[in-house]
C-alpha cells in the first residue's frame, strides 16, 4: 500500500505504524458526568466497518507526523490522506478548548 | 453411515456405490429453537454438542457460503494447550482433551496428530518466562518440558543455534500439541450434527435481526425470515458486521492474517516449531508442504488477502531460524480475517439482547479452540450459564477490569 503523505508525497505503508480508528482523536471529556462510560467506549469499542474506514497512521520511519487515512477495508484502496493535526483542529471540541 | 476399515473394503468390492453425502442439503424451515449463524468449525461444533450432549432439538446452522469455506479452511491447523493465564488455560486444556477423542467421537478421520510443539527461547529472561508458563500449564493438567539447547539440537539439528543476535538457548516442549486436518474437522462436525438432526443451511446469509422489546425473535436471511427461540453468532472475522446488525458495537477489530505453504518436501520437520525472537511458526503437512505463518498485517481489513511487506517479514524470520528454508520455493499464500479483540482473548457470552448469544474475538487462535468453543457455547445456550472453563470470556470484562491479556499489550488489537 502507498500512502500519499500530504507533505512528502507517496510513501510505502511499511514506513508507518498503525494505531486504529481515527475516532481515537476524539478523547472524551474526563470531567463529564458519564466519563467512565465514555472512556470505556472510547478505549474498547470499535465500529470496525467493512468498507470506508478513517484511521490513524504514524510516519515512524519518516517525518513522525500522524495522518488520518481514509481506506477501504474490503479492497485496501486508499481514498484520502490528511494531517491528523488538521483533522483535530477542525474538531469542534478542540476549538472549544482553545477559546 | 458408520465408517470403518471393513466399510472401505466392502465399498471397494462393490464399486463405491454405497457412499452417501456427509450431510443433507435442506431448505430452511420457518422456525427453530436455536439458530446458529456461521457454518464454520465453531458453529458446527456448537450444533453438534448442543444436539448430542444437551438434548437440543430443532437446531439450524446458517452459512453464508459453504461449510468449511471460512477461517476453518484457512488456518495453519495447529492445536495446543499452552496458555498461561487462569482464564484461558483450563479452557484450552478442555479443548485439547476433546481433540484427543475427536475422531472416535465423530467416527471421522480428522488426522489428529499430536506431534509436539516446541516454543524456542533465546534469552535467559525468555527461559524464565517459559518456565513459568510451563508450570502454569502443568498445574492445569497440560504437559510441558523445558529443554536446553542440546535438547533442542537432538530434535532439530538444522536450526540456526548460533545466530549472533538471537542464539537458541532452548525451548518449551508441549508434546500433546500438534496439528489436525482442518477441513476434515469441519466436515466431521457437520456430518455429526446432521446425524443428530441439525439442519445445515448453506448459501444463507443473515442480513438482519428481528428484535422486539429487547428480545430476539429471529433472523432475516437471503433465504427469507427464520424465527428462532435463541440465536448464536459464531462468525469470527465478521463478528462486528453481524452483531452490528443487532445494533451492538464490539471490542473487536478485524485484521488479516496471512499463511503460507511451500512445495512438497520429504519429511523434514516432524513437529511444530515456533520462533521466540520473531513471530514465526512452522510445521509440515502430511502432503510434505511446510505450512507457516507469522504476524498479522496490522491494519483493519476484511480483504482476505494481505500485502507483500508481511510476506517478506515472515519469510525473513523463517530463514533466520531455519537457514535451509532459503532453498525452498513458496507455493501459495493466503489470508484470513481475524476478530482481534482488545486483550487478545475471546468471548463466549450472552448479550444485552435477550436470546442473542455471541462467540467470537478469537484473534488468530480460534482453530485449536473449536471443540471447546462449541461445547461451551452449547452449554451456555442450553443452560444460560457459562461452562466452568469459559467463565472469564465475558463481553463486559473491560468494564469490570477483568481482562485476559496473555501478552500484556493493552487495548491495541494489532499487537496481540
Amino acid at each position: 500500500m502507498l500512502i500519499n503523505h500530504p507533505l512528502l508525497g507517496p510513501r510505502d505503508a511499511s514506513e508507518f505504524t498503525y494505531l486504529g480508528d481515527a475516532n481515537l482523536l476524539n478523547r472524551p471529556d474526563w470531567q463529564g458526568e458519564n466519563a467512565v462510560e465514555a472512556f470505556h467506549d472510547y478505549l474498547y469499542l470499535r465500529d470496525n466497518p467493512a468498507g470506508l474506514h478513517r484511521e490513524l497512521w504514524f510516519h515512524e520511519q519518516g517525518d513522525r507526523s500522524w495522518l488520518v487515512v481514509t481506506r477501504n477495508t474490503l479492497t485496501h484502496e486508499i481514498l484520502g490522506v490528511e494531517m491528523a493535526r488538521d483533522v483535530a483542529r477542525n474538531n469542534k471540541r478542540f476549538e472549544g478548548d482553545a477559546q | 453411515m458408520r465408517y470403518s476399515g471393513f466399510r472401505v473394503i466392502k465399498e471397494a468390492l462393490t464399486g463405491h456405490k454405497g457412499w452417501t453425502p456427509h450431510w443433507r442439503d435442506v431448505a430452511p424451515k420457518s422456525n427453530y429453537d436455536v439458530v446458529i449463524i456461521g457454518g464454520g468449525g465453531h458453529g458446527l461444533a456448537t450444533a453438534y454438542y448442543l444436539a448430542k450432549e444437551f438434548g437440543g432439538k430443532r437446531i439450524a446452522v446458517l452459512e453464508k457460503g459453504w461449510v468449511g469455506g471460512g477461517n476453518v479452511g484457512r488456518n495453519t491447523t495447529i492445536v495446543r494447550s499452552n496458555y498461561m493465564l487462569d482464564g484461558n488455560e483450563p479452557f484450552y486444556e478442555f479443548s485439547m482433551k476433546l481433540w484427543e477423542g475427536l475422531e472416535q467421537e465423530l467416527n471421522y478421520n480428522a488426522m489428529v496428530s499430536q506431534r509436539g510443539i516446541l516454543n524456542l527461547y533465546h534469552t535467559d529472561g525468555q527461559r524464565d518466562a517459559f518456565r513459568r508458563r510451563g508450570n502454569a500449564m502443568i498445574l492445569n493438567g497440560s504437559d510441558a518440558e523445558l529443554l536446553d539447547a542440546d535438547g533442542v539440537r537432538s530434535m532439530y539439528p538444522f536450526l540456526n543455534f548460533d545466530n549472533a543476535r538471537f542464539p537458541i538457548k532452548g525451548g518449551l516442549l508441549h508434546r500433546r500439541g500438534g496439528t489436525v486436518r482442518h477441513d476434515a474437522e469441519a466436515w466431521g462436525y457437520a456430518r455429526g450434527a446432521d446425524s443428530h438432526g441439525v439442519d445445515i443451511i448453506q448459501n444463507c446469509e443473515v442480513t438482519g435481526f428481528r428484535i422486539e422489546n429487547g428480545k430476539v425473535l429471529g433472523v432475516e436471511t437471503t433465504r427469507g425470515y427464520i424465527g428462532a427461540g435463541k440465536v448464536a453468532s459464531s462468525v469470527a472475522g465478521s463478528s462486528s458486521r453481524v452483531m452490528g446488525l443487532a445494533g451492538m458495537r464490539l471490542p473487536i477489530e478485524s485484521h488479516v492474517l496471512q499463511a503460507f505453504v511451500s512445495e512438497g518436501l520429504k519429511p523434514t520437520i516432524r513437529g511444530v516449531i515456533t520462533y521466540g525472537a520473531g513471530h514465526f511458526y512452522c510445521s509440515q503437512s502430511d502432503k510434505g508442504g511446510l505450512v507457516f505463518g507469522g504476524d498479522i498485517d496490522g491494519y483493519n481489513s476484511y480483504a482476505q488477502r494481505g500485502n507483500l511487506p508481511v510476506v517478506e517479514d515472515v519469510v525473513e524470520s523463517g530463514v533466520s531460524l531455519i537457514p535451509a528454508l532459503g532453498r525452498v520455493r513458496l507455493l501459495r499464500s493466503w489470508g484470513g480475517i481475524m476478530d482481534m479483540s482488545m486483550d487478545g482473548s475471546p468471548f463466549i457470552d450472552k448479550t444485552p439482547i435477550d436470546g442473542l448469544y455471541f462467540n467470537g474475538g478469537w484473534c488468530y487462535g480460534g482453530f485449536k479452540a473449536t471443540p471447546a468453543a462449541g461445547w461451551c457455547l452449547a452449554h451456555l445456550l442450553a443452560t444460560d450459564r457459562p461452562h466452568e472453563t469459559a467463565t472469564a470470556y465475558r463481553l463486559d470484562r473491560f468494564r469490570t477490569g477483568r481482562m485476559i491479556d496473555e501478552k500484556g499489550m493493552g487495548a491495541q488489537p494489532n499487537l496481540h
